[in-house]
């Protein structure tokens, strides 16, 4: 039977009840919602029983203004035979954000973890090799969090007037 | 019959004429002999014989690839012979953005390139930083590294790049034999914290 | 017979069996910014680690203080290869995030552009993995035709590299007869060239030794490591976004998916030689298609999205609707929808992927880049291990890896 976005969401209500929420559906991609606590679960569900073998995209979001759900993990999963993407949004408190690593079941997320470990300070619990990949190791804070400011800071030939920020 | 393929091209011009020569320098010449200064001398063949090397980056290093293909041939330049070595480099070619993990690399590159050596930036990220006012860009090679040429561009035309190269090539031909042992220059290395 | 003392190794440095080799992240076999670590036993590889992050440029927080039409200079920056594909791909994102309906004639120009530029990205790939086998000559060879595609971005929008090609909406102007006459003598020129660059390569005895068998990945594996692209197309996998999720009228081009079976470096080649076939007969047919527009629909190059698209400079001058808009879009006081959008395109090495949130402000909340080569880069270890070092060499060329689009 050929999978939709309606299927999708009724197989996975009927497995998981309230644990996965907020369905929506944007420019045609399913995406919801899930508990952090149990992300490999769903993962593991939408790997073996739909077909979504195929990680295509790891990253965080930060929502500052979002109490206790700061951090926000987005996978975007592919399933190549049915041809049909989902989204699974994980939030994390900025204080304590640990999520489950996927790095197990898809080599493709090592790397990506890396990344947003370096972006977001996410702590993926299980991951072999969690260290900065982009920026220098000494780096002491998460440059893509929304408090941490685009430029840098050291620089001093800047004319902060001749910028409209005098 | 057999395939024979006659040259139907034809007859180039002389070879003779088509060879060009680096105008020889001021000096006084007569039958069998030519005086003039030793480091117009030296400054001629440095300058028609650089070696540079390449650190290329990113989009500019895929300009600087079209530079030295086939189409504007580099070579022409009297550089035909692009080294990765620095030890065997004179002219330090800096293409593409360097971000903050690459800085000490390229000054370790630098370090180890024998005297005398020039730097020529290539494009807007090696000269300023260029579009990336960001946390992880060294904003211009020259806070780590002295330069001497600067190219401008995003990336800079192949013969923007040609153009930079005959500015270096000028300085080269131009520069006393005893800079590199100068005060000036020794307080410039000193200003960047080599030597 | 009693050991000889007189030399003072470092302890353990002949018990130890293996030599640990650097390479990069300066060196000419790199072609890039790459540093991989190895650990070599003689000639074989036994393991690798790779740091990456040398050209990290920060584009994605950069994206969050840019409008929409700032963020094409910095896709241009991704796989500079094939910039007009990112730079459409961006574009293609906004179109589908703000539902702007775009003229059939502006899909076809695009397929043109796109298609040239996934030529030139291939071209240079498989040029240097010839260089990398030693044959410098096809590199040199190729070149001189890369100028032609040049010319024709030239023509289009006046730039060589990073194009910046195109607006939200369409092109920046309608294309010329130069570039059009450009176009035509690249279709003729270019198949001949083509054909002699593969007759150089495909059947040389010393190409294949070297090539065939080294770096091969199995299907199942490359799907694990997230390729996409000519590389998992070469494990045998015909996954192509053009297909799979047509954009910018794909659908109406007849054109096949070339795929290997061992996903080695011949395979990675041969794919990229075929789809460059490929291309050439895409653009035949967009160039068709294009032709046939007649009359007012020839001069359409544009969407009618006045919130984005900059007016002429003349009604600008003249006309008080035009000047508001483009007061508008230059002090970027466009405010966005909210809600998050990801868009795909097939870009030269891979599925270039757009993931774009917004909170309904004038820049996007969150841009994030799928990068292909930065996802399958990974697997880098794995194809070499056990492998000679000189392949090693061979299998990273193979794998198109562009330094500015891994590191981003």
């Amino acid at each position: 039977m050929a999978l939709t976005n309606i299927s999708i969401q009724e197989k996975l209500v009927e497995k998981f009840d309230d644990q996965v929420s907020t369905f929506s559906t944007d420019s045609g991609i399913l995406s919801f919602e899930a508990l952090a606590a149990n992300n490999l679960k769903v993962i593991q569900f939408l790997y073996d029983e739909l077909g979504f073998t195929f990680l295509t995209d790891l990253c965080g979001v930060n929502y500052p203004d979002q109490k206790d759900a700061e951090i926000v993990v987005v996978y975007h999963l592919h399933n190549f035979i049915e041809n049909i993407r989902v989204r699974l949004s994980i939030a994390v408190p900025v204080e304590k954000p640990d999520v489950f690593t996927a790095s197990k079941l898809f080599e493709s997320a090592n790397w990506m973890e890396r990344e947003t470990y370096d972006f977001f300070g996410v702590n993926f619990i299980g991951h072999s090799n969690l260290k900065r990949i982009l920026n220098v190791d000494e780096m002491d804070y998460f440059p893509l969090r929304k408090e941490f400011p685009l430029e840098d800071q050291t620089r001093i030939d800047k004319d902060d007037e001749m910028f409209g920020r005098g | 019959m057999r395939p024979v393929r006659f040259n139907i091209h034809p007859k180039e011009a002389e070879i003779a004429d088509a060879i060009s020569m680096a105008p020889a320098p001021d000096g006084i010449g007569g039958d069998g002999f030519f005086a003039t200064q030793l480091s117009s001398v030296v400054g001629l063949a440095r300058k028609n014989s650089l070696w540079p090397l390449p650190f290329a980056t990113s989009c500019c290093g895929i300009e600087f690839m079209a530079t030295m293909a086939s189409h504007y041939d580099l070579a022409r330049f009297g550089s035909e012979r692009v080294g990765f070595s620095p030890r065997q480099c004179d002219l330090l070619m800096v293409m593409g953005t360097i971000a903050k993990k690459m800085a000490p690399v390229l000054r370790q590159v630098y370090l180890q390139m024998a005297e005398p050596r020039w730097v020529i930036a290539v494009g807007a990220c090696a000269s300023s930083g260029g579009i990336f006012d960001t946390y992880s860009v060294l904003q211009g090679i020259d806070q780590v590294i002295p330069v001497d040429v600067y190219v401008p561009g995003c990336p800079p035309r192949p013969e923007a790049i040609i153009d930079g190269f005959m500015k270096i090539q000028d300085l080269v031909g131009q520069e006393s034999i005893r800079r590199r042992n100068g005060e000036q220059y020794k307080a410039l290395l000193n200003s960047y914290g080599i030597q | 017979m009693e050991a000889q003392k007189n030399i003072d190794l470092p302890q353990g440095s002949i018990e130890k069996k293996t030599t640990t080799l650097n390479i990069g992240p300066t060196h000419p076999a790199t072609h890039g910014v790459f540093q991989n670590i190895m650990e070599i036993d003689g000639e074989r590889v036994v393991s690798s680690e790779q740091t990456v992050g040398f050209i990290h440029r920060a584009f994605e927080k950069l994206a969050e203080h840019r409008n929409l039409y700032q963020i094409t200079p910095i896709t241009d920056r991704l796989n500079y290869c094939s910039s007009p594909i990112n730079n459409m791909g961006w574009h293609i994102t906004c179109e589908r995030f703000l539902k702007v309906e775009i003229p059939k004639r502006v899909d076809y120009l695009r397929v043109i552009i796109m298609e040239l530029a996934r030529i030139s990205d291939h071209l240079i790939c498989n040029s240097i993995v010839g260089v990398d086998t030693g044959a410098y000559t096809g590199f040199l060879y190729v070149m001189q035709y890369r100028e032609l595609i040049y010319e024709i971005y030239e023509e289009v929008c006046g730039s060589r590299l990073t194009t910046n090609i195109g607006r939200i909406g369409g092109f920046e102007r309608n294309f010329t007869n130069t570039a059009f006459t450009k176009l035509e003598r690249f279709l003729n020129e270019y198949p001949k060239v083509l054909k002699e660059f593969e007759s150089l390569f495909t059947r040389n005895r010393i190409f294949m030794e070297r090539t065939q068998g080294t770096g091969g990945i199995t299907a199942a594996r490359a799907m694990n490591y997230g390729f996409t692209g000519p590389n998992l197309r070469a494990a045998g996998v015909d996954y192509d976004v053009r297909v799979a999720n047509p954009y910018s009228s794909y659908q109406d081009f007849d054109f096949t998916i070339p795929v290997g079976t061992t996903g080695d470096n011949y395979d990675r080649f041969l794919v990229r030689n075929a789809e460059m076939w490929q291309s050439l007969s895409i653009i035949k047919q967009a160039y068709e298609k294009v032709q046939s527009f007649k009359g007012a629909e020839a001069e359409i190059f544009h969407a009618d999205v006045p919130e984005y698209y900059l007016p002429k400079k003349e009604d600008v001058y003249n006309n008080m609707e035009a000047l508001i808009w483009h007061f508008k879009i230059i002090m970027g006081e466009v405010h966005l929808p909210k809600g998050q959008i990801y868009s795909a395109v097939e870009g030269g090495n891979g599925e270039l992927g757009f993931y774009l949130v917004s909170d309904g402000g004038r820049t996007p909340f969150r841009l994030h880049f799928r990068r292909p080569c930065f996802i399958y880069y990974q697997a880098y270890p794995e194809l070499i291990t056990g492998g000679m070092l000189s392949d090693a060499v061979v299998t990273m060329s193979s794998l198109n890896l562009i330094a500015g689009e891994l590191d981003a």
